[in-house]
């Protein structure tokens, strides 16, 4: 990687990705590798996410590290005014690499410009949240046997859903081919369609989410459709139960389809999708741990 | 005496220095004040409105004894793009510069974003030009694109 810190999803090559992704299916194997044996991990959560904190604190635990942090803002010295700046600086005092969230747009950047350890950003406000988009291509190369020349559709918020920003980018290194299916108010930007422009990523858009463009895909990656985006609240109550993915619609599906989601969910994935064989989310999940893993390895420099 | 050199005269004749020449005049004392010229000692001139050929009106600013470094100067890229620097020694104009917008723009900028990092941290903003065409230019931090029309200079 171009850094020792990971920010942003832009940093990694295809080689970096391939790397972190093979050896993070080493961990699936065996997750649990004293090879962090003396390190110490700062999970600094300004903004609480327990999810996220769960499954690195598991990750570097798993790898035989300790871990030190807090995990919501209230109860740290950022409540006192303390900079971002001199947190950072205080806890690499202590620790060999830090995880953190932040509710500030940029601020994993920032962190890793002041310190000298490694910065994992665990996501920073609506901007960037590498680990989940290396846990997304995880599951994608785990459940497809590849991660070239793959349909992906994407459904529901694409204007600020920055999971599937990072993932157009993530998988722009293996020839996909996209399917923007969002509203109106929230298609996907132009930025990240000049991306695909400029990298001759093929994509369409559409507003309708029909059975005829599921019946091409392999990877179907959901998304919700928040109330709190929508400017015109009649247009909410219009959408808000088109982007509803029901068992009943898979019917005509591929065999290798999954279906992906960050999660949490609200209603975008009915109850009775749950049950079937292509539902992928929970285990999504769970590739996370072993994803994470393989980012703490990477970032600390550490042989598997 | 040129007429060229009488017309500048009216103004203040330098012996040595910088004549900033077609500042749009909306923009003058924007340029005034990213150059801190309110810190200089240096004798200084500012005038504006002037009757221009190639674009109507325009502002100038003489300074003597002042002489810009490349970074020092390429600040005022953003606003004025299209100003000319006289190298002025001993009365004669010795070089014309024109500037050039730099790759990276360093405490200039304010960014728009209200929730990026650097509106909430005492910090320098840092933007990278995206696309000197358009005058496009990325946060650093955020990853926000402003486009030259929504550029807030700080």
């Amino acid at each position: 990687m171009k850094s020792k810190s990971l920010v942003s999803i832009d940093q990694c090559s295809q080689e970096d990705i391939l790397r972190i992704l093979d050896n993070a299916q080493k961990f699936e194997e065996n997750p649990n590798r004293k090879i962090m044996d003396g390190k110490v991990a700062a999970t600094l959560f300004f903004e609480p996410s327990t999810r996220t904190r769960l499954s690195f604190e598991t990750a570097f635990n798993r790898l035989g590290g300790k871990v030190v942090g807090f995990s919501d803002a209230s109860t740290s010295s950022s409540s006192k005014g303390e900079t971002l700046k001199d947190t950072i600086l205080m806890v690499s005092n202590y620790a060999d690499v830090i995880i953190m969230r932040h509710y500030l747009e940029g601020a994993a950047r920032y962190a890793s410009e002041v310190t000298d350890i490694p910065i994992i950003n665990a996501g920073d406000g609506a901007n960037q949240h590498p680990s989940q988009t290396l846990l997304d291509m995880y599951s994608i190369r785990k459940t497809q046997g590849t991660l070239e020349n793959l349909t992906i559709t994407m459904v529901g918020d694409l204007k600020y859903g920055r999971t599937v920003h990072s993932l157009i980018v993530g998988m722009s290194h293996f020839n996909p081919t996209f399917h923007f299916i969002a509203p109106e108010e929230l298609r996907m930007p132009e930025e990240q369609k000049h991306f695909c422009e400029k990298h001759n990523i093929k994509y369409t858009e559409h507003c309708d989410f029909t059975t005829d463009i599921i019946n091409q895909t392999d990877i179907l990656y959901m998304t919700r459709v928040q109330r709190e985006r929508f400017t015109d609240l009649v247009e909410y109550e219009r959408v808000k139960n088109v982007y509803i993915l029901h068992n009943e619609m898979l019917k005509g599906s591929r065999d290798n389809l999954r279906i992906l989601h960050p999660l949490p969910r609200v209603n975008e994935i009915a109850y009775d999708v749950d049950d079937n064989p292509k539902a992928y989310y929970i285990q999504q999940a769970r590739n996370g741990l072993f994803t994470r893993e393989a980012i703490i390895c990477e970032v600390l420099n550490v042989e598997i | 005496m040129s007429a060229q050199k009488q017309k500048e005269l009216q103004v203040a004749a330098l012996e040595n220095g910088t004549a900033i020449d077609h500042i749009p005049p909306s923009q003058l004392f924007k340029v005034a004040s990213l150059l801190g010229l309110e810190k200089m000692d240096n004798t200084i001139t500012i005038g504006n409105n002037f009757h221009s050929k190639k674009m109507g009106c325009k502002g100038v600013i003489k300074i003597a004894g002042k002489f810009f470094e490349e970074d020092e100067i390429n600040r005022i890229a953003l606003i004025a793009p299209n100003v000319i620097l006289n190298i002025i020694r001993d009365y004669e104009v010795v070089e014309k510069k024109t500037i050039t917008l730099p790759d990276e723009l360093i405490g200039l900028v304010k960014c728009n974003n209200p929730k990026c990092i650097t509106n909430n941290e005492p910090m320098l903003s840092r933007f990278d030009v995206v696309d000197r065409a358009t005058g496009a230019i990325r946060c650093r931090y955020c990853e926000r694109k402003i486009n030259k029309e929504d550029i807030v200079i700080k």
